[in-house]
């Protein structure tokens, strides 16, 4: 097992109920690599990632960090148990950018970006919000940092909530459809926001629906149908010339995705 | 106006002056007590495992479908035979009231914190923090905002519930009317002033905690 993978997920299975979302899912997000995951809706992707931090528990399989597995075996079915604090722990290193930005709404920026290195990382209170300031300044939200959510474009919340996961210095950065909740025109600072710190070398996990931004970022692009990977490998093999017949219809199917431009 | 100037109204005021102080008393020990009771209840009842849960769910049923009055007459004759020691009417009372209005009010943090998105606790947990630290920074702080209204309402309901306690010999307002009244044989005048201190004394009340919920959804909507 090298460490130079800081996902490594294998034999992931997931089930809400009777219906199984995730049939397998074997995949590594090697350090410093971006790795788009695509698909349709229901085809798993956003299950999958809030596998990776464990908002969703596997059914069977096993999420690897930095080489190590999360939880512990139980039994033979592939089951594992994981504990509270090993939990803990290993969120504290990964972020997360949600579709709705989650910021926590009676907190401004600054101490929404303050709060888990305060009650997480135990920095103190000076600490926190010189980091708190400079993550904003470099999202272009310098001097926003009294503002609360409210008071903030859509836009600007989402940088705000970038900024809340950096602060933990993530070994990784996962992105659960980050521009899907904004307008078309605040689309952009959010996507340069992430291109930046692909720029900067952070290891990244993106569920998006921006065809145009994905061919762009992605070192890897994976295909989920079905709750199984069904084509992946780098965009211009998987997104241009695609074999499999339901990645080519889902290509076809965004007509939105013009090559190649990204401002 | 004459009526009102009498002067057995004017004799009976001392001691309904120290009646007054007896129910703010008791009234003052019960909000906070049945506040107290509401958090843990409906912390556990919102968050608590199985077992936790459960026993929130049998206080909230026990003494929320009892009448308080019986509960006060419970723990004021029952209770003494039964673990043989004395208690008074102010403890009586206060136990009665603040557990009733505790199994109310912890209905009312449960409402409020379901109330709560759960994306805020995902936003939380995927940070790391642990289960007490979401509960009293993140969820119960957006609580509170919703539950004010509710608040207000038990709060005044149970600041003239504690009129109940006259029926134990307790020295709050109405028994002291009472005891006026038939010394002195003035129901009119004694009674209506004990409606108006009540009023006096809930609306400006409910007034401010208005201001307060505007406040608080201004600061942080």
């Amino acid at each position: 097992m090298t460490t130079d993978n800081v996902i490594e997920i294998s034999g992931l299975r997931k089930s809400f109920g009777a219906h199984e979302v995730l049939k397998g899912i074997d995949l590594v997000v090697p350090k410093g690599k971006t790795v788009v995951l695509l698909g349709a809706s229901g085809s798993g992707k956003s299950t999958l990632l809030r596998c990776v931090n464990f908002l969703e528990t596997p059914t069977a399989g096993t999420v690897a960090f930095n080489g190590k597995p999360v939880g512990t075996p139980k039994g033979t079915g592939g089951e594992r148990s994981y504990s509270d604090r090993e939990l803990r722990a290993l969120r504290a290193h990964i972020g997360i950018v949600f579709q709705q930005f989650n910021l926590f709404p009676h907190m401004t920026a600054l101490e929404n970006i303050m709060e888990g290195q305060r009650a997480v990382l135990g920095r103190s209170r000076e600490e926190a919000a010189a980091r708190a300031e400079a993550l904003l300044a470099r999202v272009g939200l310098a001097g926003r940092g009294g503002a609360y959510p409210s008071h903030l474009s859509g836009g600007q919340q989402q940088r705000v909530a970038i900024c809340r996961a950096l602060a933990m210095d993530p070994d990784v950065m996962l992105f659960d459809e980050a521009t899907s909740a904004l307008d078309p025109e605040l689309v952009g600072e959010v996507l340069r926001t992430m291109k930046a710190l692909r720029e900067d070398g952070m290891t990244m996990l993106i569920v998006t629906h921006e065809l145009g931004f994905a061919y762009h970022i992605a070192d890897e692009v994976v295909f989920l149908s079905e709750g199984r990977i069904y084509e992946q490998g780098p965009p211009e093999q998987v997104m241009l010339h695609p074999k499999g017949e339901r990645t080519r219809q889902f290509m076809l199917g965004h007509s939105e995705f013009r090559l190649p431009h990204l401002d | 106006m004459d009526a009102f100037l009498s002067p057995s109204l004017a004799i009976s005021l001392p001691a309904l002056a120290r009646g007054l102080v007896h129910t703010l008393e008791l009234a003052a020990v019960c909000l906070v007590a049945s506040l107290l009771l509401g958090l843990v209840f409906g912390v556990m009842r919102y968050a608590g495992g199985r077992v936790l849960h459960a026993l929130a769910i049998a206080y909230v049923e026990v003494f929320r479908n009892t009448p308080v009055l019986v509960q006060i007459l419970w723990f004021f004759f029952a209770l003494p035979i039964l673990v043989q020691f004395e208690i008074s009417a102010f403890t009586a009372a206060a136990l009665g009231l603040s557990l009733n209005s505790g199994a109310f009010s912890a209905e009312i943090f449960r409402a409020g914190m379901q109330a709560v998105p759960t994306g805020q606790w995902e936003a939380a947990n995927a940070l790391g923090m642990s289960r007490a630290r979401v509960m009293f920074r993140i969820v119960l702080p957006q609580a509170v905002r919703h539950m004010i209204p509710a608040f207000t309402n038990r709060w005044i309901e149970l600041f003239k519930l504690t009129s109940l306690a006259s029926v134990i010999a307790y020295p709050e307002l109405v028994y002291s009317a009472q005891q006026i009244s038939n010394s002195y044989f003035n129901p009119v005048e004694v009674f209506t002033l004990v409606a108006v201190i009540f009023i006096a004394l809930v609306i400006p009340a409910s007034y401010l905690l208005r201001r307060l919920e505007a406040r608080l959804r201004r600061s942080a909507p």
